[in-house]
């Protein structure tokens, strides 16, 4: 295996942390030093999403269009169309959950250079409660032809594809409000095309993005102290998806679980399992909010309560080899 | 140009469409009969483009954001020479690049994919914008509106950001026609008194009869001169100017004429002799 350089400190308890909307934020003022036509709008949410940093750099640079989530990104796909390239940036649930039809129409269809950004997404926003932590948020943008859509798992991820996005073609990436694990270091290689393999193992594959990334790998060194190898896929890039090397993996371990702090219809687990469906029919488990809202609470609290944690993926996994043992599945192999 | 050569032009613009319209079996009919003057004075006169060359950078823009009216776009293109008349005919069949609403990629010289009513402005706004950036002070964005589409929330919020900005190379039409797809706008939503309500968002205002090609051409350029503000042009229009039958009447809103109304019309048309505006004065 190659060396990914991830932290050394990932199976320490003091391991680094910091807000994935962190990266982003230094992510875009790099990006604006590289590219001129790097220009950025938000909808009254300056800090919260981190644009602050690109505002006070680049002022002529940055536009701030109100609460108003419409105008955010139709705006956009204007100063797109004029040779800019913008990223707009809001809470998710407003944008794209407010917006969707401006984005299809203004900005898939009409193939504009335009970078949705959204931030405060999942349960893990915490206190501000259902309303405020976006769910379908993959769902919504995986769904449009012409998007790509990226959900790092840790700030210097997201630093790396905020950089990388800034090119051709619409994008929606996912950021998170509280602090989360560091997994990768600037080292760690990164690219828009390849969903990388953090921990290899023979019995079961994880499938993660965002923060539950982490909470794989920590599953992952939970079940090898039980003789249970997993191995982790970071897939950061949920569409277009790397179908080579998903498959590669579950051809392996022929058992599958996905982990996002998202609806898993349609999203991280909606997408996984088509692909299985088409091309390799295998017992799946899909961690991630089952067809329902969070609620206010502590982060920490919120994830454990909706089984968004390590144990809960390593149960996940236990039972699946449970299946695994079936004589129809294992006369498959 | 002179002005009875662009009533006559305009005149054949209306024809064209008829005849679209009929050959499609579907689309929109009052509001395209309605905007034929503005858009024959927007190509012919005011907007500095190239048929030639519709990518040229320093093009003015043609924002068109009520998208269904799109076949007196797609005329007065044709016409002005961006492409043959005769694809005029192909409008909203299979393959054809005239797509019953306007999609950017697809045809060169439309600036914007719209049809989903209200997001023009804000676009139209976000190219000022980024030529504000730019310092970009000779070029100007046209955006085409209709009333019924302020209803939409997505128009206000541009309105206050042109504004916010001073969007000054910004010059929006508003086709007042007064009907929406269901009825009078004051019927399903009432939008007067809107001269006061642009004003009051920082815009300046212009009204002028939609139909006469002198006040049309002199509020473009009036709007130029305008400094530190956007502006909106209130062109008071009929719905399916020109063809008796179809005019005032929300019911032409949606629907395109049968084979028979279709000869009724363009027989209307071709014997005003492009002198619309006298005949209906």
């Amino acid at each position: 295996m190659r060396d990914l350089h991830l932290n050394p400190k990932l199976y320490e308890k003091d391991i680094e942390q910091e807000a994935i909307r962190s990266g982003f934020g230094r992510g875009l003022v790099a990006a604006g030093r590289k590219d001129e036509r790097v220009v950025a709008l938000c909808a009254d949410l300056t800090e919260s999403t981190h644009m602050d940093g690109f505002a006070k750099e680049f002022p002529d640079r940055f536009v701030d269009v109100g609460v108003a989530e419409q105008n955010l990104v139709t705006a956009a796909a204007g100063m797109a169309l004029a040779g800019k390239i913008p990223f707009v940036s809001s809470y998710a649930a407003f944008s794209p959950g407010r917006n969707w039809e401006q984005i299809r129409t203004t900005i898939c269809l009409n193939e504009t250079n335009v970078k949705i950004v959204g931030s405060h997404a999942g349960v893990s926003v915490g206190p501000d409660g259902a309303t405020h932590q976006m769910l379908e948020d993959i769902a919504l943008m995986r769904v449009l032809p012409r998007m790509r859509v990226v959900v790092p798992c840790d700030s210097i991820e997201a630093e790396k594809a905020t950089i990388a996005l800034a090119v051709e073609g619409a994008a929606y990436i996912r950021l998170a409000r509280e602090k989360t694990p560091v997994v990768t270091t600037k080292e760690t290689p990164f690219d828009l095309d390849e969903a990388l393999v953090l921990r290899e193992g023979a019995d079961v594959t994880i499938i993660a993005c965002g923060p539950m990334v982490y909470q794989a790998l920590m599953a992952a060194e939970l079940l090898s102290s039980e003789g249970i190898e997993a191995e982790v896929i970071n897939c950061a890039v949920i569409k277009p998806l790397d179908e080579r090397a998903i498959l590669a993996s579950v051809r392996k371990t022929r058992l599958v679980i996905t982990a996002e702090e998202a609806q898993a219809a349609a999203g991280l687990g909606g997408t996984i399992a088509e692909l299985l469906g088409e091309h390799e029919p295998l017992p799946l488990l899909r961690v991630g909010m089952q067809d329902r809202f969070g609620e206010s609470g502590k982060p920490a609290e919120l994830m454990a309560y909706f089984h968004l944690t390590a144990p809960y993926i390593a149960e996940h996994a236990r039972k699946l080899l449970g299946m695994k043992a079936r004589p129809r599945v294992a006369a498959k192999r | 140009m002179t002005t009875s050569e662009l009533e006559e032009l305009a005149n054949t613009i209306r024809q064209d469409i008829i005849k679209m319209l009929v050959e499609a079996g579907s689309g929109h009919s009052a509001g395209p009969l309605g905007m034929a003057d503005v858009f024959t004075a927007l190509y012919f006169v005011v907007l500095k483009h190239d048929p030639k060359n519709p990518d040229w950078a320093e093009r003015d823009r043609l924002i068109l954001s009520n998208g269904h009216i799109v076949p007196v776009r797609y005329a007065t293109m044709a016409r002005a020479g961006y492409f043959p008349v005769e694809e005029l005919m192909t409008l909203r069949k299979f393959g054809s690049r005239l797509q019953g609403h306007p999609e950017r990629t697809r045809l060169p010289g439309l600036e914007t994919t719209s049809g989903p009513l209200g997001s023009g402005l804000s676009q139209a706004s976000g190219i000022a914008k980024a030529w504000q950036m730019d310092g970009i002070r000779d070029r100007w964005v046209y955006c085409a509106m209709s009333d019924g589409e302020q209803d939409e929330g997505n128009t206000w919020e541009a309105a206050m950001f042109a504004a916010k900005y001073k969007l000054a190379n910004l010059i929006a039409i508003t086709d007042r026609n007064n009907i929406q797809i269901s009825g009078p706008t004051e019927q399903v939503m009432p939008l007067e008194n809107l001269r006061e309500k642009w004003e009051a968002f920082g815009w300046h205002v212009i009204e002028i009869d939609g139909h006469n090609f002198t006040q049309i051409i002199d509020a473009c350029h009036f709007a130029k001169t305008i400094e530190n503000q956007p502006v909106m042009i209130i062109a008071h229009t009929i719905p399916g100017k020109g063809v008796d039958f179809m005019e005032y009447d929300f019911h032409w809103h949606g629907k395109p004429p049968n084979a028979e109304e279709a000869r009724k019309a363009l027989n209307e048309l071709r014997t005003l002799g492009g002198r619309i505006e006298s005949e209906h004065q």
